[in-house]
């Protein structure tokens, strides 16, 4: 080999380093700007049953291809993704799906999304419940975050066939009044167990907690974990104590599976039918027909939740500042939180409507579902849905709210006892919320 | 490489190219800076995705950073003091600590023995040593996953074989011991072989001739493994401590899918089995959103792992002098 052969091979490897460098700094570019085609990219989680809906909004807008990611993903696992998305202003879809409990953090940064007041959303006030409306709004009421997609109502869920071998009723309207209160549940909860029937009476003490805390603080003070005014308040608002003090009766009752919700041991639990109730925001229904499978249809059905309505759950639609197509992701998010569009998603997975007039079409209110023993789902849910009373959430909510069903958690497994669990919530409350 | 060896010497390089003045010049830089340009792309990639990441989380870890915020306050060293004095920090520490040395201590004694295994003479030799390398091409992911159902409370085949012999099922993930026990044995699952593959190359360099002559003076099988085999693998034995320390204490994967569910970043409803990279993703990321804590804890990580290394290098100093003398 000679110079000439060396300094080629400098000179390629010097290509070949640049080529590498720019690539790996330009990488991730898509389409042109404008011209062509427009794809929008729709980032969920979990089932928001939008499928039908893009391809007739496909349909009625050339031009515009519509793609979605992380259908049947989980909570835990797409927030961390989203936010950071937004962080690295680069990466996020051109319309993105944010559960209501992360939508609070949101807010504390709104420059990251579009204003949709500034997009001619203010007219869509209507065509929400009121609460749902505010909820996308930041605090000073200036910039509309999201548009509300559904809410999550509160019901109960159980296996018809457990409950005849425990020898109680089966019917729903029976079941329903076997719990007025939150007292009655447990007592009920008692007589199944004295059955033996191999199953428990509940899934998790953590989602029975949660239920009952938005419940009594939708009832009685309508915040949780902090005040209308952010300061945090979860050893002062009576809801927390009282929520807390009902879940150690079932727990002290040994009404629990202790199956970690949204484990792999609570997924394996719903196909083996091994236990009977859990707490039912109308999001859960979806969740229960894809972890019990189609073996355990019409073995479900959906009775009134004890104590009196609630909510639990609920997402919105934003559209995220670093959107390329702003305009046409801001018309599709409209289009898919329109009322039309709600009950699409209703018909399609189930979400509860977050607009009046979807609540009251007969679309919705005559549905049933067939897995649920042909549950009226319609009546059940959509009923309650416009009396609900809606629980305001602080700003580290989740980051709370994790360390208080954590404190839950280890009083279900006896690694604490009840007053041990209530110091831990109390004091990890106030370090995750410091955080 | 090549390059280097067939290429002419610098001498005949001069000679022949004296008369064209500028060639020459090109030449003699050529052949001084050249090879800087050959290993520059290593520097140039390491100083883009290493160095550079390496200084801007420190730089975060400065700062009150929440993910999402803008114009982040400097808050100096507020963080590091801070976390010096968080409960659940040590905690994950003292998990990283816990679940490094239950897996790697097994782990290297039983890659030792497979290792002397393989190097006696087999049937179908090949396809044991590649065998034992299975595990290993496996993703962390598909393993993590079977192995937490295997260790589950209720559902799993190690509770349901414990139950056969009369031991009460175990909550896996919610005791400290149990949880290590697990994870260290995903780990063990995967890296025991490719240790013992790494021993096994060691142990065929050592001289057929030591053992010969041991046998002559009558030593028998184990002696000669303890008195010949385990002192001559020595280096080799430090270089896997070196690299099973370094993922040791980076445990991320296998922990986090042991545990599922809702907040399975907390490892365990009293952080049984968090590790430090579990608490720097908790805090930096789902549910904290403190860019500038979880940085911190980066960096403290980093800080463990040099030290670490560094007892790694005084042992290796200490040790390997005796057996560099009748090996390498």
């Amino acid at each position: 080999m000679g110079v000439f052969t060396r300094r080629r091979l400098a000179a390629i490897a010097l290509v070949a380093t640049t080529a590498l460098l720019t690539t790996t700094a330009c990488g991730g570019d898509d389409e042109a700007a404008d011209g062509g085609p427009v794809t929008l990219t729709v980032d969920v989680f979990g089932q928001f049953g939008y499928e039908k809906l893009y391809r007739q909004y496909e349909a009625d807008h050339p031009g515009i291809k519509i793609v979605e990611r992380g259908t049947g993903g989980n909570l835990d696992e797409y927030s961390p993704k989203l936010t950071q998305w937004l962080a690295a202003g680069k990466g996020a879809g051109d319309v993105v799906a944010i559960e209501e409990g992360l939508l609070v953090e949101y807010k504390a940064n709104p420059q990251n999304f579009v204003n949709l007041l500034d997009h001619g959303a203010a007219d869509l006030k209507g065509n929400f419940l009121e609460w749902k409306w505010n909820g996308g709004l930041t605090a000073d009421g200036k910039q509309l975050i999201g548009l509300g997609t559904d809410v999550g109502g509160m019901a109960i869920c159980y296996r018809k066939d457990l409950f005849a071998a425990a020898g109680l009723p089966t019917d729903r309207e029976a079941v329903s009044k076997l719990w007025p209160t939150w007292q009655d549940y447990v007592r009920v909860g008692e007589q199944f167990k004295a059955r033996n029937t191999g199953a428990a009476f509940l899934d998790a003490a953590t989602n029975t907690f949660n239920t009952i805390l938005l419940q009594t603080a939708g009832n009685t003070t309508g915040y949780s974990y902090y005040d209308t005014a952010d300061k945090l308040v979860v050893d002062s608002n009576p809801a927390v104590r009282q929520a807390y003090d009902t879940t150690v009766d079932i727990i002290d009752s040994g009404l629990s599976g202790r199956y970690g919700a949204w484990s792999e041991e609570w997924v394996s639990a719903f196909k083996q039918a091994k236990f009977a109730t859990i707490a039912c925001p109308a999001w859960m229904t979806g969740v229960i027909e894809g972890n019990a499978g189609p073996d355990a249809k019409g073995k479900w059905d959906i009775a009134q939740v004890p104590g009196s309505g609630g909510n639990w759950g609920g997402s919105y639609l934003a559209v995220p500042k670093q959107s390329r197509h702003q305009a046409e992701a801001i018309e599709l998010a409209k289009f898919l939180t329109s009322a039309k569009g709600q009950i699409g998603a209703f018909q399609e997975k189930g979400p509860l409507p977050s607009s009046p007039q979807a609540l009251d079409d007969p679309a919705v209110v005559g549905s049933t579902n067939a897995y649920f023993s042909d549950a009226p789902v319609g009546k059940i849910f959509a009923a309650g849905a416009k009396s609900l009373k809606p629980v305001y959430m602080g700003p580290k909510n989740q980051a709370v709210r994790t360390e208080v069903e954590n404190a839950v958690r280890t009083v279900e497994l006896g690694q604490r006892n009840p007053a041990q669990g209530w110091t831990d919530a109390t004091t990890n409350a106030r370090k995750a919320a410091a955080k | 490489m090549v390059v280097q060896v067939d290429g002419p010497p610098p001498g005949a390089v001069r000679t022949r190219s004296r008369r064209p003045e500028r060639e020459h010049r090109l030449a003699r830089l050529d052949v001084r800076y050249s090879p800087y340009l050959y290993v520059t792309p290593f520097f140039l990639l390491f100083a883009i995705f290493g160095l550079y990441p390496l200084a801007y989380t420190f730089w975060v870890s400065l700062h009150d950073w929440d993910l999402l915020g803008v114009d982040p306050a400097f808050v100096g060293a507020q963080n590091y003091t801070q976390l010096l004095a968080d409960a659940d920090f040590w905690n994950s520490v003292v998990n990283t600590l816990g679940i490094f040395v239950l897996s790697t201590v097994p782990q290297l004694l039983a890659a030792l023995w497979l290792a002397n295994l393989l190097n006696r003479r087999l049937r179908a030799r090949t396809t044991w040593r590649m065998a034992v390398l299975v595990p290993n091409v496996t993703s962390t992911a598909a393993v993590a996953i079977v192995f937490a159902v295997l260790f589950g409370r209720e559902f799993g085949m190690i509770n349901w074989l414990l139950d056969l012999v009369g031991v009460d099922a175990i909550d896996w993930k919610a005791n400290r011991f149990a949880a290590w026990t697990a994870i260290s044995a995903m780990v063990d699952w995967r890296w025991t072989g490719y240790n013992a593959l790494i021993f096994l190359a060691a142990m065929q360099a050592i001289p057929r001739d030591l053992y010969e002559s041991a046998s002559i003076d009558g030593a028998g099988r184990a002696r000669q493994f303890w008195s010949i085999t385990v002192p001559l693998l020595k280096p080799t034995i430090i270089f896997a401590v070196i690299i099973s320390t370094i993922g040791g204490l980076q445990l991320f994967t296998e922990p986090r899918l042991f545990n599922s569910g809702t907040n399975a970043i907390r490892g365990g409803p009293l952080r049984e089995s968090q590790t430090m990279t579990m608490y720097m993703f908790e805090n930096a990321f789902a549910p904290h959103y403190n860019f500038g804590y979880g940085s911190a804890v980066a960096w403290l990580l980093f800080a463990l792992i040099a030290v670490v290394a560094a007892i790694n290098v005084l042992i290796l100093r200490r040790l390997g002098g005796g057996a560099r003398k009748g090996d390498r």
